[in-house]
């Protein structure tokens, strides 16, 4: 059977609560103002995001307080909160975190937690970390107390609970034993942190193989769903753009009536509705809709991650570029679209390090 | 003098300058002052005016001789305006009375310039700029609002393009002005950029006056003093001989050989590629700089500065791959007042969204092609509906 790269109806409905939501409480002048505040998290959204619309729980099953639903749905509300550079950790702790504590046993009660909203939780590695990559080395657990430094975390600032892996095993950490430092980041809109952990007391999770796969498999659906974000934010800067140079007038003439402008912007539509293709199966894949899509799961998440996180780039820097000298300001979300498309393009692994390991997927082997 | 000296023989004299002006004991204004005098400042100027009407490349050898001896020079990233824009200008269209006044201390960098051309409705397109100066006696008023003015802040006086006649088409009835910043009437405020700094500004013009003494070329022919502002500013950007490996590529060529764990197959293609653009580039700048050797610049400069903006924005990308999770952090995004145009200073997020105005700023990448393939290829221009419509009836 294809994957369905559509759009189901409760997929539609989804959508629009999260758009609806977010239009209401995060327009981009309170995203920029948020980005300079003591909180970069918007902590209040996010429980209304969680809460109302259900988004804390959408990958946990209903037993549990959770939707039940799959990563399509979640690749839904990351479009959207990438349309919005909404900072919220929806990623980190609706679908990375969720998505470790959902292969491991005995995790129950942490899921129903953050599926309530209760609580958010971030998986403690370097957001730069593709799915493949080797186990973190960088905390020791001496018995169940840990020690180390992890950087560039996405999502903890605000979590309750990380997800650590230290020792060739995972625990879970009170964010509260944890010394927490806020990065300066290039995305503001997702504010990362280094955490240092002095002895923090830790609650093993899994050791091994058990640990080694949840973390791959955590990784693969944080890459998959980061793809449609990229796309979400991708498709809002080519709005923005289109909207403006159809306004913009120099020498007389819209300048969406150069050729110039025009035709940069049909290939970016172009790379965008491929952008959605590729993302969709992504999705599709790591939700383990039937047993041959979930086979070609490696092969699409790289895929979608070296593909998205072209086009994201390539839609914000054109959204400065075509903007002319407002897109340079600060007064203007171009910027947000551009920090964040970025930094996406680094996190998860960079377009270059997705290509490579499609090489050993699809036996292409490098000369 | 039948033939010009030989770079030998320009060392000789910058080193027989510093024997008189002993660097270490001077002051340092009074150092560029004299240096100035002496013709050492810009060779390729005429004598009187800082320089001794010598091909522009022997240059070179009195600033190594000035480098060697620890002289201080007179800080270019700081009056980058001046030297780039005004001073050409000043030079080609000034009367004897301007180019002696303002040259003198805009060499020396105690007078900074600033350039008040773009407009909110006037970008791209410069001729279309609806700031007012109306003759009032022996001056003028001028009414406008300029903005994206880089170092307004800074400066003593800017290059101003201004409407004197709205009833003829838009590109003849602009006429050029030396605009003095501490007239009362200007006002400067700061335009933050996506950097988190502000290096440019808006800028409210109220009933400023403006001597006719300090108007550049004739009433009405502001266009192509204009012209000769923006060409020369794009040889500014993009051009200058270089040693090699200077600017991003120095950079970003720097970062690979430190890092090697960072290093990947598929960025050292991409590194080599941009290197051999970016020497490409050079050569071609080299190339420009002897064309010049006399005169004003072309469309070349226009080339140069294209190539150097997508060689920035190409090479900062990079080195943000190339660095990783260094790559997601960012120095600073505090609100400040630089006093110079930074492009490669501080850290690769600083630079990667820097050279995002590389692009823009000095003419967008577009409207370069644009010069590029109407100019310089003959292409038949857009279709124009403003060129021959009184400026005052145009479409906004
Ligand atoms: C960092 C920075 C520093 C600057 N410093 C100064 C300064 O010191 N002094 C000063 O006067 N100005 C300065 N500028 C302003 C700069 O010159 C203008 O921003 C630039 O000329 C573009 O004008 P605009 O912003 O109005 O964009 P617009 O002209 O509105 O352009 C919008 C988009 O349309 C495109 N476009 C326009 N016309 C055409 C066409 N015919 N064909 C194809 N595409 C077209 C442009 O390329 C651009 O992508 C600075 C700008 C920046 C970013």
């Amino acid at each position: 059977m294809n994957a369905d790269l559509l759009y189901g109806e409760d997929e539609d409905q989804l959508r629009a609560a999260v758009r609806e939501l977010l239009a209401d409480r995060a327009p981009w002048p309170a995203v920029l103002a948020r980005t300079e505040s003591a909180d970069p998290y918007d902590l209040d959204l996010w429980r209304a995001l969680a809460g109302d619309v259900g988004c804390a729980g959408l990958l946990v099953p209903e037993e549990l307080g959770g939707a039940g639903a799959t990563l399509r749905e979640a690749a839904v509300v990351a479009e959207e909160t990438g349309r919005a550079v909404a900072p919220v950790p929806f990623l980190g702790s609706a679908v990375t975190a969720t998505a470790l504590l959902l292969a491991l046993p005995g995790t129950e009660e942490m899921l129903r937690e953050l599926a309530e909203g209760r609580s958010t939780a971030a998986l403690a590695v370097p957001f730069t970390t593709p799915p493949h990559a080797e186990f973190p080395g960088t905390v020791t657990a001496d018995g169940d107390r840990l020690t180390g430094r992890i950087t560039s975390v996405a999502d903890a600032l605000p979590a309750d609970v990380l997800l650590v892996p230290a020792g060739g095993a995972l625990y879970a950490v009170a964010g509260a034993d944890t010394t927490r430092t806020p990065v300066t980041s290039l995305d503001m809109t997702r504010a990362l942190c280094d955490i240092d952990l002095d002895g923090a007391p830790g609650r093993p999770l899994a050791t091994g193989d058990a640990a080694r796969d949840a973390l791959a498999r955590a990784l693969s659906c944080g890459a998959a769903v980061l793809a449609s974000e990229q796309l979400g934010l991708a498709e809002r800067c080519l709005e923005i753009t289109v909207e403006y140079v159809k306004g913009r007038y120099q020498f007389g003439r819209p300048v969406g009536s150069y050729q110039g402008l025009k035709h940069r912007l049909a290939e970016l539509w172009v790379a965008i509705t491929q952008a959605r293709a590729v993302a969709r199966y992504a999705a599709s894949c790591a939700a383990g809709d039937d047993a041959e899509t979930t086979a070609d799961t490696a092969v699409a998440v790289a895929v979608a991650q070296a593909h998205c996180s072209v086009v994201a780039v390539r839609a914000a820097e054109e959204c400065v570029q075509m903007h002319g000298g407002i897109g340079f300001t600060w007064e203007h979300p171009a910027h947000l679209y551009l920090k964040r498309a970025k930094s996406t393009a680094l996190a998860h692994g960079t377009p270059g390090r997705h290509r490579t390991d499609l090489a050993a997927l699809i036996d292409l082997a490098p000369a | 003098m039948s033939h010009p000296p030989s770079a030998a023989d320009m060392t000789a004299r910058a080193r027989e300058f510093l024997a008189a002006h002993d660097p270490a004991a001077m002051d340092r204004t009074e150092f560029l002052r004299a240096c100035f005098d002496a013709g050492l400042a810009w060779v390729h100027y005429p004598e009187g005016l800082g320089g001794s009407g010598l091909p522009r490349e022997l240059q070179r050898a009195v600033n190594e001789a000035f480098a060697a001896a620890g002289a201080p020079d007179n800080d270019p990233r700081r009056i980058g305006i001046g030297l780039g824009m005004a001073a050409p200008t000043i030079l080609a269209f000034g009367t004897p009375e301007q180019r002696a006044r303002w040259l003198r201390p805009l060499w020396t960098g105690e007078e900074v310039w600033c350039q008040l051309f773009s407009e909110p409705g006037a970008g791209s397109d410069l001729a279309a700029v609806a700031t007012r100066a109306v003759r009032d006696g022996d001056g003028w008023v001028v009414n406008g609002q300029k903005v994206w003015t880089s170092m307004a802040h800074e400066a003593r006086w800017g290059i101003l393009v201004a409407r004197t006649d709205p009833d003829v088409p838009k590109h003849r009835g602009l006429t050029y002005f030396a605009c003095d910043m501490t007239d009362p009437g200007v006002e400067v405020r700061p335009l933050r950029q996506l950097t988190g700094e502000a290096e440019f500004n808006e800028v409210f013009l109220t009933d400023v006056r403006i001597p006719d003494a300090h108007r550049l070329g004739e009433v009405g022919d502001g266009w192509r003093v204009a012209q000769t502002t923006l060409m020369n500013e794009r040889v500014a950007i993009g051009g200058g001989a270089a040693p090699r490996e200077s600017g991003m590529i120095g950079v970003v060529a720097r970062t690979w050989r430190e890092r090697p764990e960072a290093r990947t197959a598929a960025l050292h293609d991409r590194l080599l590629g941009l290197w051999v653009t970016a020497e490409a580039a050079r050569l071609t700048a080299l190339r420009i700089g002897q064309q010049l050797a006399a005169g004003q610049p072309g469309p070349e400069g226009s080339a140069a500065k294209f190539a150097f903006a997508s060689l920035s924005q190409e090479l900062s990308g990079l080195e943000l791959e190339l660095l990783g999770e260094e790559g997601l952090r960012y120095d600073d995004w505090t609100m400040r007042r630089p006093d110079s145009v930074e492009f490669l200073g501080r850290g690769p997020g600083y630079r990667y969204l820097r050279a995002k105005g590389n692009s823009i700023e000095g003419g967008t990448s577009e409207i370069l092609r644009n010069i590029i393939a109407e100019r310089v290829l003959g292409l038949p221009g857009e279709i124009r509906v403003d060129k021959d419509v009184a400026w005052k009836d145009l479409p906004r």
